[in-house]
């Protein structure tokens, strides 16, 4: 029996193309729904496939419209293309505006796109806690390239580099001077740097900024990330901007790097994994242990400290250091 | 994959498109807004939709309700059109609910055509919030 044959039928009804399917996994996926347990294990072996490219940069700067030229290259390309555009979810009463699909051109009757609109639910860093495996399932869907759209970014929104393969950062003229590119965070994670909205003034000294930002270079892994200048009112730069990111997937091929960034970023999902079921599993035991309730009363009277309490309901005794 | 959804826990996803070529789409925002207030995610399509772009939005989407504006008079055109695609699409349950200029007459025509509620002008939000929120757990 191959491992095809083995497939869940939902996991099946995905890879042949059913769209229906996939939509309504990526909702079990975003709602933490246990019936997607199973199709996303099974399609885990499907993924590692087609180039996930992130597009982040804070809000305003026109990513949702570069989402869609690049959209357009890659159909000219012949590529077929899965997207994902998160918005936020608001802290107050979780609802949202999901804006990015807006800017997408009316392909209806084009089978080679698939655009999903998701809401970052309370996650951090530009992404919300689903996207790293909806965008596994769109690639084993068999998309050739997936484009992941971010959250407006602030300055540490850099979880975007924990899923793509390519992160291009957007900026446009006037955000700031040259101070602004040395700062810590989002302008560390660019693969590549897009001048967007190129036609406005300021665009040569936000790309010269940007440029003497990457000569000081400090990566370590010897790529040096280009600087493209990109409009989507008089289009310009897209094709420049596909050519780079297809350099970048190369080089990563090329250099090893692939691989170790992988390495890297599975680690650190196993990792938050494993520590979520066993934190989840703790929390659950430690809530019914009688203990809890004798050593809260000693806590309330300040016999004990909460870290001792802690420690005793761990360990079963008090730990001594 | 049946869409069991605890209320409150999983959010409610609606659909807010403008089918045609009326460029009038403030309601449409306020309405999106609201919805948002009331903890649902709302993805908006915006202008100038087809009634083929709509229903494919809202498949890949996988909304729960499906939300039209329109002020331009085309709709004994557009809604029958946007349901035929969804029943061809086994979509059907997908509850669609409307709001603009529309006529009584027309009103009663497409409820009985399938369109589950129709708000005209003076609708408060409360209730497009709450009936919205009805047909996202009660679909057909």
């Amino acid at each position: 029996m191959t491992a095809a044959a083995r497939l869940p039928a939902a996991a099946r009804a995905i890879v042949d193309g059913d769209r229906r399917v996939l939509a309504r996994t990526i909702t079990a996926v975003e709602n933490g729904d246990p019936s997607a347990d199973r199709v996303v294990r099974s399609l885990y072996a499907r993924s590692g496939r087609a180039p996930v490219v992130g597009l982040t940069g804070p809000l305003g700067v026109g990513k949702s419209s570069l989402v869609n030229a690049l959209v357009g290259r890659l159909r000219d390309l012949g590529q077929t293309v899965g997207v994902i555009g998160v918005d936020p979810s608001s802290p107050f009463t979780g609802g949202s505006v999901l804006g990015d699909r807006i800017r997408l051109e009316r392909r209806a009757d084009d089978t080679g796109v698939f655009f999903r609109s998701m809401a970052s639910r309370g996650a951090a860093g530009g992404v919300a806690a689903a996207t790293r495996e909806v965008s596994r399932l769109l690639d084993a869907a068999g998309f050739d390239v997936i484009l992941v759209e971010t959250v407006g970014s602030g300055q540490v929104d850099v979880a975007i580099r924990d899923i793509a393969s390519t992160s291009i950062v957007v900026v446009v003229p006037h955000l700031g001077d040259e101070v602004q590119t040395l700062k810590a965070g989002l302008f560390e994670i660019a693969d590549i740097f897009c001048v967007n909205k190129v036609d406005l003034p300021g665009a040569e000294l936000a790309k010269r900024d940007l440029a003497e930002l990457v000569t000081l270079g400090g990566r370590g892994d010897g790529w040096a990330p280009p600087i493209v200048g990109t409009s989507t009112v008089e289009p310009c730069g897209i094709d420049e901007l596909w050519e780079d990111v297809l350099a970048h997937e190369k080089f990563l091929d090329a250099s090893g790097e692939r691989t170790r960034g992988e390495r890297k970023r599975l680690s650190s999902e196993i990792v938050g994994l494993a520590r979520d079921r066993v934190g989840r599993e703790l929390t659950q035991r430690l809530e019914k242990d009688p203990a809890l309730r004798r050593l809260l009363d000693e806590v309330v009277a300040r016999t004990i400290d909460p870290r001792t309490a802690a420690d005793r309901l761990v360990t079963g005794s008090p730990r001594t250091r | 994959m049946a869409k069991a959804r605890t209320p409150k826990k999983t959010p409610i996803r609606v659909l807010i498109a403008k089918p045609g070529l009326d460029g009038h789409d403030r309601g449409a925002k306020v309405v999106a807004r609201a919805l948002r207030d009331a903890g649902m995610e709302v993805i908006y399509a915006g202008l100038r939709q087809t009634p083929e772009e709509i229903v494919r939005a809202a498949l890949e989407e996988d909304v729960d309700i499906i939300g039209l504006s329109i002020l331009s008079g085309a709709h004994m055109a557009l809604f029958p059109r946007i349901l035929v695609l969804l029943k061809e699409h086994k979509a059907a349950n997908i509850p669609v609910f409307a709001g603009g200029i529309i006529p009584d007459e027309d009103a009663r025509r497409l409820k009985k055509a399938g369109i589950r509620a129709i708000f005209g002008p003076g609708t408060s939000l409360e209730e497009i919030v709450s009936t919205a929120r009805t047909l996202a757990h009660h679909p057909a």
